[in-house]
């Protein structure tokens, strides 16, 4: 049963391999297809072989600002993903014991994952313009200059858009978390207790070392899936942009290959913070001990 | 089961707070409020708090006389579920094999490691530009139908390849069929090669051990991302819109553009409607599982 080299094996390896293909086939070919010479269009074959169309996306010709959405994205992401990082480790410590709402939490947190995420991205939209119209409201109750002079929405990146995206990035976390703690090993704690560790040394010298690689994993799904997050960002981020609701945007209009362009940055981008993550997991893993 | 080792540990179950604040404040306060506003009525220009069930009413105007065939929401429905249903049955399907494969097959740990994020690695990735990427395999002179011109299989380019229900399709099988891939290969994981080997010894093939043991033992990895995949592709507007060519329906794009024109009590009704959908679906799912167990 289940021998390299018997039929089924070869059945499985070539759904497998199909697989792989499928996954990574047309990813690769708008990378191919984004080095194509100023002639270029968006189908095969090539025409010719230059960086133009990257040149072309630097100068930002013929489309909307998308230097300054992709540092928008970048800086978003990266807050999400300090407090996905903080919020789901401490919240996966609280949860090694039971607690009164423990239950309701963790079914919440779940909810939250498979909720639908037009659904979710309208209730946080409604509530923040729920409380634009609280602060018009006093604002011309008690005549506040400032409110009826300058205010115009709460919605924002930083008030209601990371908080859409932490409902899809924390319950992640929070999973991750469990994961790591269900195969945690009690007596390693016991150990530096009886030893003389304080809670706080256990926790940095034993405990922390370990969920160390776990960490960094929870570090990248928050970047990457707040940086690439389009379902739930769409209503929210008030009047700015991130880059995924301008690239999807461009799906529309862009009618050269400098959508490719820009699909094969932010796809490096991506693989650059994946390569990295996966490094720092693997180096944690595999460090010598002192 | 846990082990119990009782050992003195400090309470931290205020570490949870900031945690929980965050899904009172982006969470369960949202979903109360597209409760209550999906009550309220509107104009134009507003909003106006009230407790009326016109939107409602709007939504299944015309659904229960069929003077005019299907309504506007029934057809919707039936549409959103016909993407769910060939979704969810692709990725079963594939997911199983895949999982199948890294699980039994691949016996070396760092290959399976490896493997296994291949297979992942897209989902950390952009889907919009995943979507945007099957524009020159699909297109009208798009690899694929490029290909079958030169090899004489058609004469004239196919049309239904981009934009179109299969498109729509073979893209959600692309971005989500590691929703299923993940839970199935971890019930996979947890199940002793000796049951196979038992099984195997006692005579029985490997589509049997699959039908009979397998796929048995890995009913809760198949029930978590059957969930998953449903649930996403239910509440689906992106796919849809922009590998539909904006042509095709769902729920998830009603909502959408009702929103985009503010008129957001309607929205909110659609959405309640849709939860309720979700959830009816959820429990019927997982009657039997408990996920907590699976992690």
């Amino acid at each position: 049963m289940h021998k390299k080299g018997s039929l089924g094996f070869f059945i499985f390896l070539i759904i497998f391999s199909f697989f792989v293909v499928f996954l990574y086939g047309p990813i690769l070919s708008i990378i191919l297809l984004s080095f194509q010479g100023p002639s270029g269009g968006l189908t095969f074959p090539l025409n010719g072989f230059s960086l133009y169309w990257f040149g072309e996306l630097w100068k930002g010709s013929g489309l909307v600002d998308i230097g300054a959405s992709f540092r928008r994205s970048i800086m978003l992401g990266i807050f999400v993903m300090i407090l996905t990082v903080v919020l789901s480790v401490s919240a996966g410590l609280a949860f090694r014991k039971k607690f009164i709402g423990s239950d309701l939490l963790f079914y919440t947190t779940i909810a939250s994952l498979i909720v639908p995420s037009i659904v979710l991205s309208l209730g946080v939209a409604l509530e923040f313009r729920l409380i634009d119209s609280i602060i018009v409201t006093i604002g011309e109750m008690f005549e506040i200059q400032i409110i009826l002079e300058n205010f115009q929405t709460s919605l924002g990146m930083y008030t209601s858009g990371f908080g859409a995206q932490l409902t899809w990035t924390l319950p992640f976390g929070l999973l991750i978390m469990f994961a790591i703690f269900n195969r945690f090993d009690k007596s390693l704690e016991e150990a530096a207790r009886d030893l003389g560790a304080n809670p706080n040394q256990t926790f940095w010298y034993v405990v922390f070392p370990i969920i160390a690689p776990s960490i960094v994993g929870i570090a990248l799904f928050g970047f990457t899936l707040s940086y690439d997050e389009l379902a739930r960002s769409s209503q929210v981020m008030g009047a700015t942009n991130t880059l995924p609701l301008d690239l999807r945007g461009l799906t529309t209009t862009v009618t050269t290959p400098i959508i490719y362009a820009l699909g094969t940055v932010t796809t490096s981008i991506s693989f650059l913070v994946i390569g990295i993550s996966l490094s720092f997991v693997y180096l944690l893993r595999h460090r010598k001990i002192k | 089961m846990k082990e119990k080792i009782h050992i003195f540990q400090p309470k931290l179950s205020w570490l949870a707070i900031p945690f929980a604040l965050i899904f009172i404040a982006y969470f369960i306060v949202p979903l109360t409020l597209t409760l209550i506003v999906s009550f309220w009525d509107y104009t134009e220009y507003s909003i106006i708090p009230d407790f009326i069930v016109g939107n409602y009413i709007y939504i299944f105007d015309g659904c229960f006389t069929f003077e005019n065939g299907l309504c506007l929401t029934f057809k919707t429905y039936i549409s959103t579920f016909f993407f769910c249903f060939f979704t969810w049955l692709i990725t079963l399907l594939l997911g199983f094999c895949v999982a199948y494969f890294l699980a039994f097959y691949v016996n070396s740990l760092p290959l399976q490691i490896t493997l296994f994020l291949i297979c992942t690695i897209p989902f950390w990735t952009s889907n919009v530009i995943r979507m945007v990427s099957w524009i020159p395999l699909l297109g009208r002179n798009g690899l694929v139908n490029d290909t079958l011109i030169t090899l004489g299989l058609i004469q004239e380019p196919i049309e239904w390849l981009l934009y179109s229900t299969f498109s729509v399709i073979l893209a959600l099988v692309h971005l989500y069929t590691l929703f299923m891939i993940v839970p199935i290969f971890n019930s996979m994981l947890r199940i002793d090669k000796e049951v196979i080997e038992a099984a195997y010894d006692s005579g029985a093939n490997q589509f049997q051990i699959i039908k009979n043991v397998i796929i048995p033992l890995c009913k809760p990895g198949i029930i978590i991302g059957s969930i998953f995949v449903i649930t996403v592709v239910m509440g689906d507007f992106l796919t849809i819109g922009i590998m539909g060519g904006q042509q095709l329906a769902s729920i998830g794009k009603i909502i959408n553009t009702e929103m985009n024109y503010l008129q957001l009590p309607g929205a909110a009704a659609n959405s309640v409607i849709l939860l309720f959908i979700t959830i009816f679906i959820i429990i019927v799912m997982t009657k039997f599982i408990d996920i907590r167990k699976e992690l």
